[in-house]
């Protein structure tokens, strides 16, 4: 521990800490900007800068000894944040009205805490094209204030590594090498980038007017479905806690919208589970490709396929439970309500910007139409509900429409990091042993470590687990695989950190904290349901007796199950060795 | 993906063989491991291809394993590394304060224009680059402008067709 003082007051820290954790321990609050805990400490935007020894010093990386002397507030840190934030402002686009970010930006919180009134500066500004080429992520770099922070997520914590800074000085730009399209990139549409961007510099694609026009059209019967991780998040738009469920107001919301059916994606995770544990058990018994790994995560897909195609043989060949849904949403359900599935129109609400790609690979048309039509994220739905006057709080509760919003707890927990396979485990060990599990927590998956792992007994075999998040975790379990040292049977990856109730189309903010509470929300939620096993949802019983017959049966293969594709992970052919493995296909 | 990929398969194992691709190999071969090779490789290969090609950037990237992003970043950060091809003669119009009042911009525009390029561009016969340089310490001469090695100076923007043609001339005698 050390001792320092901050603005005279005597303040003692672990002597790991910067000069930002020291003053946030004294409850003094230092404005930061291209600071984001956990993830990105560059010290770059000089937004934090302090007083020490009579020169200017950023907090946020300025390491604390003992007797320190830390001055917050001078005249001199003053006009020195408030000119680094008016010369951003210079050039940047001052449409606060319309956009996307508007009153949830942190450059026009800073230019409010820092009480700037006029931009005194009126030089240049930069102008570049706005990448709308992704299905998931629009990028507007002229909204862009280089911090940096989408380059720490893409690269540290993700490691994708496409978006960099590139050229210098004023013509700086963050952008993927060669200023090249994000659809032309091996960008996974993760969207953890668009979570740290403080500005609205990286955002959503936004498909509310599509799903608005569908809701006004008289011949359309409009369904949606909602995946597990967005009622635990959704409340946060509306100024709820996060991790606070609110499963019955998002259902009286959606209704009060005017969707003709409210279903559940936790029903379709119900039964991948079914699907995906007949599956491992089928593998494990033929001698097929092992360890199995989950497909849930359409930001994990689209990695693997980049990074290593010749690793997509040990996919899980479900579909994830949003597709399935789409498939039977198509199928199943206008069958037994009496409906055209021609007319139908399906619409998912994601905690997650990739599922966006997802609904529109050529693959996911089982049904004889695209199977999942639009594709909103939580951020979304909250702006048709507050477009709408929708009063949510104060909303009384609703229930999901039957069958497809039937669910268990197994479903529900897929919103998190290790749920799925927690799920599968409950489902495998009951299909295993004709034994009723007695412990139906398999806590050994849960939490944020990176890499986590278990034993399961089924038998007296010895199944063997491991669960990762983040797709940096993902690419060193594979690596590992690559090497033949993964020895694993069933291996579950979740794109996002944290899973799905991380993932890029959560509420801003979402960070380490918060993802927290929205975990815990899951599994209280788990525990408070009647059923917490997928294979004893009635509804998914019903579905198979009525409609799939059995699980990997015939029907199954045709709407559950699909395939995937080798992609390039550059978009230039090269001449030399590794052609072969980098000329798959795109 | 792309027009990249539509290249004939007789280019493909042209390139190759191409024997510029084997000392790219050889100097990743040389740096690969080792903290901080990245820019003295990009340079290396800068020397062997005359610039830094995307398929060299790639095998730069892959064989370091540093994430292409980055080899983007320090390609475009520094100015003495270039993305396109040069032409055979390099261009300096000095654009230094001396160069500048003694009227450089008139001998840039005039160069523009007979070369048909921007500024950092190459002609359609590869044989000039266009290049905008700082105070090339010649300021007595000014405005000056640089092809090759050689030095011209007083430059005044009449002048630039017969200079040009000087070096036509020489590259088509060259070839006959």
């Amino acid at each position: 521990m050390v001792t320092l003082k901050i603005d005279g007051q005597t303040v003692t820290v672990p002597d790991n800490y910067t000069v930002l954790q020291a003053a946030e321990a004294a409850g003094i609050h230092i404005p930061t900007l291209c600071y984001l805990k956990d993830v990105s400490q560059t010290g770059s935007c000089r937004v934090c800068v302090v007083e020490i020894g009579g020169r200017l010093q950023a907090a946020c990386v300025f390491p604390v000894s003992e007797g320190l002397e830390v001055k917050t507030n001078t005249p001199l840190v003053r006009e020195s944040r408030r000119t680094t934030v008016e010369l951003m402002l210079s050039n940047h686009p001052q449409d606060c009205l319309t956009c996307l970010r508007n009153q949830n930006c942190e450059l026009q919180k800073l230019a409010r805490e820092l009480n700037i009134r006029e931009i005194k500066y009126q030089g240049e500004r930069s102008h570049y094209p706005i990448d709308a080429s992704s299905p998931s992520i629009v990028r507007d770099p002229n909204k862009c204030i280089l911090c940096r922070r989408c380059i720490s997520v893409c690269s540290e914590i993700q490691g994708v590594n496409i978006l960099g800074a590139r050229e210098r000085g004023f013509e700086t730009v963050v952008s993927p090498a060669w200023q090249e399209q994000l659809v032309n990139t091996a960008c996974t549409n993760c969207g953890q980038c668009v979570l740290v961007c403080p500005v609205g510099a990286l955002t959503e694609q936004d498909d509310t007017d599509k799903v608005w026009a569908a809701l006004a059209d008289p011949d359309t019967h409009v369904v949606v479905q909602t995946a597990p991780a967005v009622r635990v998040s959704l409340g946060e738009e509306f100024g709820l806690e996060p991790g606070t469920i609110v499963t019955g107001k998002m259902i009286t919301a959606l209704r009060r919208l005017g969707f003709d059916a409210v279903f559940d994606t936790d029903f379709s995770a119900d039964l991948t589970i079914v699907e995906e544990a007949n599956e491992l058990l089928q593998r494990l018994k033929n001698g097929g490709r092992l360890p199995m790994i989950t497909s849930c995560s359409p930001g994990w897909i689209k990695f693997i396929e980049h990074q290593f195609p010749e690793l997509l043989g040990h996919l899980s060949t479900c579909k994830s439970p949003q597709q399935m849904f789409g498939a039977l949403a198509k199928t199943y359900y206008p069958k037994k309500a009496g409906l055209d599935p021609a007319r139908i129109v399906t619409v998912s609400v994601m905690p997650c910007t990739a599922k966006k790609f997802e609904a529109q690979r050529p693959e996911m048309r089982s049904s004889g139409y695209q199977d999942v039509d639009i594709v909103l994220t939580v951020r979304e739905l909250a702006r048709m509900i507050k477009e709408a006057g929708i009063d949510f709080v104060n909303l009384p509760d609703g229930e999901y429409d039957a069958p497809m919003g039937i669910s268990t707890g197994a479903g529900l927990i897929f919103g998190a990091t290790g749920g799925v396979m927690e799920a599968a485990l409950r489902t495998a060990y009951e299909l295993v042993t004709g034994r009723t599990l007695e412990r139906l927590d398999f806590t050994e998956v849960r939490g944020l470590e990176g890499i986590k792992e278990a034993s399961v007994e089924l038998n007296g075999t010895v199944l063997k687990v491991a669960v990762a998040h983040g797709l940096g975790n993902a690419r060193r379990l594979m690596e590992l695989l690559r090497q033949g040292k993964a020895e694993y049977h069933f291996i579950e990856i979740m794109a996002c950190p944290g899973g799905c109730i991380g993932g890029g189309g959560q509420p801003i903010p979402t960070n380490t904290e918060i993802r927290q509470k929205r975990i815990e929300g899951i599994y209280a939620g788990d525990r408070n349901m009647p059923l917490r096993k997928s294979h004893e949802n009635p509804a998914i019983k019903v579905l198979y007796e009525e409609f799939l017959g059995e699980p990997l049966g015939e029907m199954s293969h045709e709407l559950l199950h699909t395939s995937y594709t080798p992609r390039l992970k550059y978009k230039v052919a090269l001449p030399s060795q590794g052609q072969e493995r980098l000329a798959g296909n795109a | 993906m792309g027009a990249a990929n539509k290249q004939c398969c007789c280019c493909q194992s042209m390139r190759a063989s191409d024997e510029r691709y084997q000392k790219l190999a050889d100097i990743i071969a040389r740096y690969a491991g080792q903290p901080g090779a990245l820019i003295p490789v990009l340079h290396q290969a800068q020397e062997v291809f005359g610039y830094l090609p995307q398929d060299v950037q790639v095998l730069i990237a892959e064989g370091l394993d540093v994430p292409l992003s980055e080899v983007d970043g320090v390609i475009t950060f520094y100015s003495l590394f270039t993305s396109q091809p040069k032409g055979k003669y390099t261009i300096g119009v000095c654009m230094g304060t001396a160069c500048y009042v003694k009227g450089a911009a008139a001998v840039l525009e005039e160069l523009k224009q007979q070369l048909g390029v921007d500024v950092n561009g190459t002609s359609a016969d590869g044989l000039f680059t266009l290049n905008v340089t700082r105070c090339v310490g010649a300021c007595g001469l000014a405005p000056v402008m640089t092809i090759g090695e050689d030095v011209y100076g007083r430059m005044k923007p009449e002048a630039v067709r017969e200079i040009l043609d000087k070096y036509i001339q020489a590259e088509q005698q060259a070839k006959a």
